[in-house]
């Protein structure tokens, strides 16, 4: 009986391509996490690197955690979108605009973005949150998906690829990580999909995404127009929008919007692009944010 | 987790409150009230600490009907939002001050235009063309800021607000028991009628 509940109850994004003892062997074959920090000689080491980072209890704290994002990814009928924003801040202090928050995950796409506009195969992983855990993290995934292609001689799907990473974050769970991440990819097995994983060790399979500080706003207009059926500019323009919103009502998100479509073949990239000029032309053309005067 | 919204349009002004009345976990009332009509053309929507909005509201209601019978002239909108900015400005450097955000939305009966004012707690006041207090401010501005524009009729103004109104019952964690929603036009103040038992599906 129970054997028969678990194999209706399993939600509809969990891969069908792995048994139960596949997903263990998959597991297992991923080395044990001890890569050998050192850690602060405290008891309650969270509480400690609070201490050290947060700056709304304490505005003078040492250490100041690059934070502050809108992020966002979705499902549509032609495929998956991931746009982003690309300011980092630390406190008050902008401590970048050009920040490449869309992180290709695998072997055959780690490395800067192409200049051609043929398709890179491989996954999409987003970052939000800590800049430094974003980055470190979504890069030993790469390494797991490079060697999990090794192994099997095929590509991981999502589902197993967000499970590493959710199993991660679980296992260092209250130690402070700070990440929220979607991964976005197409394959073979599964149609398009989307997961969103972050530091608390949540990992949720689903259709629209929108994380970090600007995410309200960014729902707000994608929420609004959203719908499955969109059509590939349509859909595109819609993430664009939405994180054109964020950027303008966020003080902690600005700077270039990057965009990207994950297509069957792979991920293709459409821009990294100043928000001042598009935001400028949102207004003047059509006549949107009308809260803003353009007239001295 | 009050809801405000205001929508300023060509010839009307929009305030939409939400209807439930909360005291930590429990809802008092599901149809609660937080709007006051200050006079024929001029209504105001308030949010904040219980107890201080309301006193607040109908405090200034009592004085805008105490000008009107002296001068025997309406206050404009923007003459009841310059007043209520006065008020909360002296109240704020009390030793009990109004905790309390409104919107103010009104017509001019002289130029028959609408206006809108965000006021909130700390005494600052804005003429917007659309504007929201609270929670609503994160989800609904951004939909405003891509909808919204200055000419919109009273039927895309209330689409605009169902957009925003949707909005929040698909995000927002805690049901704020539907809206209760005021219209502002150059023949007075109305109420409107709306669907707030509609079920939002979320993507």
């Amino acid at each position: 009986m129970d054997k028969l509940v678990a194999q209706y109850s399993r939600p509809p994004h969990q891969n069908e391509m792995y048994s139960e003892q596949e997903q263990q062997d998959l597991t297992a074959s991923v080395p044990p996490l001890s890569l050998k920090f050192s850690l602060p000689p405290v008891d309650n080491r969270s509480a400690f690197l609070r201490a050290m980072t947060d700056d709304h209890s304490n505005p003078s704290c040492p250490i100041k955690l690059a934070h502050g994002t809108t992020t966002l990814a979705f499902r549509f009928q032609g495929g998956i979108i991931v746009c982003t924003d690309s300011r980092a801040t630390a406190g008050n202090w902008i401590a970048s605009q050009t920040v490449k928050k869309v992180i290709p995950v695998s072997r055959l796409s780690r490395g800067e973005d192409k200049k051609t506009n043929e398709p890179t195969p491989g996954l999409l992983g987003t970052m939000a949150g800590g800049a430094a855990d974003c980055q470190y993290w979504l890069r030993y995934l790469s390494q797991q998906c490079t060697l999990h292609e090794i192994r099997h001689k095929r590509r991981i799907t999502v589902a197993a690829a967000s499970k590493i990473l959710a199993n991660l974050t679980y296992a260092y769970k209250g130690y402070g990580l700070s990440m929220g991440t979607m991964l976005a990819g197409m394959t073979p097995q599964e149609g398009p999909a989307l997961y969103y994983i972050d530091s608390d060790g949540t990992r949720l399979p689903g259709n629209l995404f929108c994380v970090g500080s600007g995410q309200t706003f960014a729902y707000g207009v994608l929420d609004a127009e959203y719908k499955y059926e969109l059509t590939e500019e349509e859909a595109l323009n819609l993430g664009r929008r939405a994180i054109l919103a964020a950027m303008h009502r966020d003080a902690y998100s600005g700077g270039f919007i990057n965009l990207y479509h994950v297509k069957e073949e792979g991920w293709v990239h459409h821009g990294f692009d100043d928000m001042n000029p598009i935001f400028w032309d949102t207004k003047l053309q059509k006549g949107e944010f009308s809260n803003v005067t353009s007239a001295l | 987790m009050e809801v405000l919204l205001g929508i300023a349009g060509k010839d009307f002004v929009i305030l939409a409150a939400s209807k439930a009345a909360m005291r930590g976990p429990t809802v008092l009332k599901a149809e609660d009230d937080k709007t006051r009509q200050l006079n024929k053309h001029t209504v105001m929507a308030f949010s904040g600490e219980s107890g201080d909005t309301v006193q607040f509201a109908e405090y200034i209601q009592a004085n805008a009907a105490l000008y009107s019978m002296r001068n025997d002239t309406e206050l404009s909108p923007s003459a009841v939002a310059n007043f209520v900015r006065g008020e909360l400005a002296r109240s704020l450097r009390s030793r009990s001050p109004y905790t309390v955000n409104l919107l103010l939305g009104g017509i001019d009966p002289v130029t028959e235009k609408p206006h809108l004012y965000w006021v909130d707690y700390l005494a600052s006041l804005a003429p917007l063309p659309y504007a929201a207090h609270g929670y609503a401010q994160y989800y609904c501005l951004s939909i405003l800021d891509k909808h919204h524009h200055p000419d919109c009729s009273l039927e895309e103004g209330l689409a605009l607000l169902t957009l925003c109104t949707d909005e929040l019952k698909r995000r927002l964690p805690i049901d704020y028991k539907g809206m209760l929603v005021k219209v502002v036009t150059k023949d007075g103040v109305r109420e409107i009628p709306v669907d707030n038992d509609k079920v939002v599906r979320s993507a």
